[in-house]
């Protein structure tokens, strides 16, 4: 290279056998990490399959909880008790952290809005337990009693930042010129916000909120002391209800084989529920509206 | 053709409306704040009492005994520590092996798949973790992974004791599998901001695809793959269930991972409905008030990391 014009030729030195080693050891490392990351991804997914599906019988989704030493019994009212929560859960829930998300969005391009965001991404990280706490401080000693509600404002608590982010980010992802169309025709900003901008994001903030959704309904530490468990039916709000995960969690560590077998059937209709929740509102989103997500 | 402008007054009709959605709004943005304050006055004001009873010793001393009133968290804090820390020493090495892999060396077809695979296992509740980690973990450790440990590295004094299987590796084994999801996610969306002509330019010098990877790429991404790490660790922290179900629950102090623990989120989880007497009740308020402020912190020092990398993009890992 040192001679201009010389020749056209770059002699590359070759590469020496100890790199190139180096390089094909650092790719079968990368190769393995991948398969012992997706090992127990596999297990845990096959193993619940094969308990679960030997498991769940037609007396599992419609019979309560047998007393101990007796066969059979299901777990019908924690299933209903779960979607019970979650209701709760989103009606407290979702309007304030899609509400947060468009203040956000149309807003919040302040440092106000940037504390609000800061904010949100940490308390994401809050555990759970300590939700569960706060949920029981504010509720459970008010009504004196474990509730329905204690358990859906848990969720609550826990839905609202996760909520305010992703309708912020879908927000986001509407063109300026829609909202300036729209100013530009005299329509109110409200009108705008509701009608226009949040309209042509519906797609993606109902995305978001099944992703909270799907979330918080396998959580069970915030219900332990909050809706603290059920062996019967119950739909009302101020009385103790039964969860699936909660009742998953006390088959999982009794010593019963009767027990255990419904703890893994318990676990697949869980896994079931969630993937289905998100899936049929996906479905009905994508050919209800026109997408922008 | 002349157009005629619309009356100009019907805008001042719209402003009052304007002004309550508004207000309204930012009602709703201002709740996230005051959900902080809320988790905040509510743990700190139900704390009070062990506070006062115990002040720092709390956390320092180690005799729990609800009986006589008696309440130190030492045990508790040990064991998150030491579980949370084989997490992430199991966890790391693979997040960022995986992440490596989707972004540099996979070819494109795999990607979209393999990064979903990944995140699949941030779906799992954690109870499911915990049911799995009873039937098909704990057996495993004590009939094969606790003998074997126990034979080849015994001598190091951690790996001794009998291998019952429930204890703090199997905590600690659970919670790196649920961890690396996170870990791994942010890995990728840090490495896939470092710019192209990087890799490019690191290439022209001639160097191989891993000499690339190291220098170009990993070298770059430091700090925000430091953040992906240190959420990790606020997760592992704070997780409860699979933990309580594995850990053994028992509020000692051992040096082998073999030995039962305990952590601060499961003493929560089992004792708190339970709890009978003030004392009793504000001491578990206060280890949750703890417990708390340690994922505060370091979920708002992984936050700040990893918006430095990537301008203000959320770190999703959790979503």
């Amino acid at each position: 290279m040192s001679e201009p014009m010389a020749s056209v030729h770059v002699v590359v030195p070759p590469v020496s056998l100890r790199r190139r080693v180096t390089d094909h050891a650092m790719t079968a490392v990368a190769v393995s990490t991948v398969v012992i990351v997706l090992a127990p991804l596999i297990a845990i997914f096959g193993y619940l399959l094969y308990r679960g599906i030997g498991s769940i019988n037609w007396a599992f989704l419609t019979q309560t909880p047998k007393p101990v030493g007796e066969a059979g019994g299901g777990m019908a009212n924690a299933i209903v008790g779960s979607v019970f929560i979650l209701a709760i859960a989103s009606i407290i829930g979702v309007p304030f952290g899609v509400g947060a998300g468009i203040y956000l969005a149309e807003f919040g391009r302040n440092r106000f809005g940037s504390a609000i965001r800061f904010t949100a991404d940490v308390l994401n990280g809050v555990p759970s337990i300590v939700v569960g706490i706060v949920a029981y401080a504010i509720v459970v000693l008010y009504q004196k009693h474990f509730s329905a509600l204690a358990g859906g404002v848990a969720l609550a608590l826990m839905m609202v930042p996760t909520i305010c982010r992703t309708t912020e980010e879908m927000l986001l992802l509407v063109p300026q010129a829609l909202r300036e169309a729209a100013y530009g025709l005299g329509i109110p900003r409200w009108r705008t916000t509701l009608s226009i901008v949040l309209r042509t994001a519906t797609s993606g903030v109902i995305t978001g909120i099944m992703l909270a959704f799907a979330r918080v309904a396998g959580e069970t530490a915030p219900l332990l002391f909050t809706a603290f468990g059920n062996q019967f039916w119950n739909l009302r709000y101020n009385e103790p209800t039964a969860a699936l995960p909660l009742q998953i969690f006390v088959y999982a560590i009794s010593p019963y084989d009767e027990w255990h077998r419904q703890a893994w059937a318990g676990a697949l209709v869980l896994i079931i529920l969630i993937v289905t929740a998100v899936a049929a509102v996906r479905y009905v989103v994508r050919r209800g509206t026109f997408g922008a997500a | 053709m002349t157009v005629q402008a619309a009356p100009l007054q019907k805008k001042s009709s719209g402003e009052l409306p304007d002004r309550v959605f508004r207000s309204a709004i930012t009602a709703c943005g201002l709740s996230v704040l005051a959900l902080l304050v809320l988790i905040v006055y509510e743990l700190m004001s139900r704390s009070s009492l062990s506070w006062h009873a115990f002040g720092f010793k709390f956390f320092a001393t180690s005799d729990w005994d609800p009986v006589n009133e008696q309440f130190g968290a030492l045990p508790f804090i040990f064991g998150t520590l030491v579980s949370s820390l084989v997490a992430l020493i199991i966890a790391v090495p693979l997040s960022i092996g995986v992440a490596v892999f989707t972004t540099e060396m996979c070819p494109k077809v795999l990607r979209g798949p393999l990064s979903f695979f990944v995140e699949l296992l941030a779906a799992i509740p954690s109870v499911i973790y915990g049911l799995w980690a009873i039937f098909v973990l704990v057996p495993l450790l004590s009939n094969y992974v606790e003998p074997f440990l126990g034979k080849t590295l015994g001598w190091t004094g951690i790996f001794v004791g009998p291998a019952y299987g429930i204890g703090m590796l199997a905590a600690g084994i659970i919670l790196a599998i649920m961890i690396v999801p996170i870990i791994s996610s942010i890995t990728r969306e840090v490495l896939m901001v470092v710019p192209q002509n990087q890799r490019e330019g690191v290439l022209a010098l001639g160097a191989t695809r891993w000499e690339m990877i190291r220098v170009g790429v990993l070298r770059n991404a430091r700090a925000g793959i430091a953040g992906g790490i240190i959420l990790g660790l606020g997760r592992a922290l704070g997780e409860t269930m699979a933990v309580t179900m594995v850990i053994g629950n028992r509020p000692e102090i051992a040096k082998s991972l073999f030995a039962p623990g305990y952590t601060m989120a499961s003493v929560l989880a089992n004792e708190f409905s339970e709890a009978t007497g003030d004392t009793y009740l504000s001491a578990l308020i206060e280890i949750g008030l703890a417990l708390f402020l340690v994922t505060i912190i370091v979920n708002a020092l992984a936050q700040l990391l990893v918006w430095t990398v990537t301008r203000g993009q959320p770190a999703r890992g959790h979503v």
